[in-house]
């Protein structure tokens, strides 16, 4: 039974309840980070690390929390992690950080964990809240990587900086679509997902708000 | 229990422990990386450097890098008057120390640029300007500038770089921008940064810059073409505030008493 749940606490936010596409959570950093997929790469690491230690911190002292400071208790830990991250960031992997700039700081507005951390954590035990904060991290890595995939090859001609479509500008053949290196391309690459994971899953489909009622007014002519 | 925890006092003491804890956790973190970040920060900046002098080669490793740059002599120049400054006068041991950039906004230690002459957008302008000279046998034979001036959406950053006659430009490039992607983010472009090299920033009497970004491609046989570059495709403001840039710190406000000091063989 433990371990059933296990697999479904960290496989199931990838494609059945993904906090990008069924959530519609995170969806700031998915538009900023995602031209090209070595800074997508360290951006999906860095939010499934912080989504997974503050679910298992949050999960530690959970029976300690008093219920009035909870969400503040919350955030304190949550931007702990995410400034070791960037410190981490910027001692390894400076390049990268310079490209991700204020991105990594805003991880800790990052609705993905603060909404793991008080809808999963608070309630269950560290292993479990460390499994979902990956499982999390992994869903919004594979919406990430797929936007990216997208925005790179055909923004730039190229993947992981490597050229695969020369473009005309250095001597290629391909004509970048620039609006593709523009953020709202990835509301159209995400919107597209989403339509299609829908389309392969149907009970994601929300019930529609309200019905229009038929049209019995009768007019004028 | 579960009533226990909600207490005044216990609210205190949980809110206390955790930022202790907290705040050991981070500040651990910042001391420890402290210097693996600081080393970044200089290599970044001395890789730029390389890299607008046409010296970096691609892959380079850090310690190559450092050993390029060892060849250049970094010094503080007064713009004004065009003479080189001692370090101990803009209060550092070290000129690599010396932030330009902070000092453009420190009052004392900047001057307000008058908006009809402001080309470059930049409205303050240090009294001390940081450059990198590399000498052999006595005579300059390349400088390194830094330069920087507004675009479209974003100032850029960069350098450019002279040969020994201080007026044949030897590249240019920018470090830091947030012009858009594709269009004014195009000065990035390695080819478009090519047609750079070899072009002349000044006529044969060295008075004012000349440096021009001119629409649909320098010809062969174009008028003055060894001033001009091709602009960048889409980017008409990017193209403009570059060509003010340039200009701007080649110009009287700039580099322009300090180079020809130079050339004077004064300094």
């Amino acid at each position: 039974m433990a371990d059933a749940s296990a697999k479904q606490v960290l496989f199931e936010p990838i494609f059945s309840n993904n906090p990008i596409a069924l959530q519609i959570l995170g969806i700031c950093s998915a538009l900023a980070v995602t031209t090209s997929m070595n800074v997508t790469l360290v951006m999906c690491a860095a939010v499934t690390a912080v989504t997974a230690f503050s679910n298992l911190a949050v999960s530690l002292v959970r029976t300690q929390i008093p219920g009035s400071i909870r969400i503040i208790v919350q955030m304190t830990i949550i931007a702990s992690l995410v400034i070791v991250v960037d410190q981490l960031l910027k001692a390894y992997a400076y390049e990268i950080s310079k490209q991700l700039s204020v991105f990594v700081g805003l991880i800790i507005t990052n609705c993905i964990v603060m909404g793991r951390a008080e809808g999963f954590a608070m309630k269950n035990g560290p292993w479990l809240s460390f499994l979902d904060g990956i499982g999390n991290g992994l869903g919004y890595s594979a919406l990430l990587v797929f936007v990216a995939f997208f925005r790179e090859l055909l923004g730039a001609g190229s993947l992981f900086g490597v050229s695969l479509m020369p473009v005309v500008n250095e001597g290629g053949w391909y004509i970048p679509n620039g609006l593709l290196l523009l953020p709202p391309s990835a509301f159209f690459i995400i919107g597209l997902a989403i339509w299609g994971l829908r389309t392969w899953k149907p009970e994601q489909v929300e019930e529609p708000d309200y019905k229009m009622s038929r049209h019995i007014a009768k007019e004028a002519f | 229990m579960a009533k226990a925890k909600e207490t005044v006092s216990r609210t205190l003491v949980v809110a206390l422990v955790l930022s202790i804890a907290f705040s050991v956790v981070v500040s651990t973190a910042a001391v420890l990386l402290r210097p693996a970040q600081i080393k970044n920060q200089n290599l970044d900046i001395k890789t730029n450097i390389l890299s607008a002098a046409g010296m970096l080669k691609p892959g380079s490793s850090a310690d190559q890098i450092e050993e390029a740059f060892s060849r250049f002599d970094v010094r503080l120049v007064d713009l004004d008057t065009g003479e080189f400054v001692d370090p101990s006068d803009v209060g550092v041991q070290d000129p690599m120390k010396y932030d330009m950039y902070k000092a453009a906004s420190d009052p004392q230690m900047s001057t307000n640029i008058p908006s009809s002459e402001d080309k470059a957008g930049i409205k303050r302008r240090p009294n001390v300007a940081k450059v990198y000279t590399m000498s052999e046998n006595g005579h300059i034979n390349r400088v390194v500038l830094p330069i920087h001036g507004y675009g479209l959406w974003s100032t850029l950053y960069g350098f450019i770089s002279l040969e020994g006659d201080l007026n044949t430009i030897e590249g240019l490039g920018f470090y830091s921008h947030a012009e858009t992607p594709g269009l004014g983010g195009e000065v990035d472009n390695p080819r478009w940064k090519r047609q750079w090299v070899g072009k002349k920033v000044y006529d044969d009497d060295r008075s004012e810059p000349q440096v021009r970004l001119v629409k649909g491609g320098v010809g062969a046989d174009a008028k003055n073409k060894e001033h001009k570059i091709d602009a960048l495709s889409g980017a008409t403001l990017t193209s403009r505030g570059v060509q003010h840039l340039v200009n701007y710190w080649m110009g009287d406000r700039g580099y322009a008493p300090f180079l020809k000091k130079l050339r004077e063989g004064e300094v």
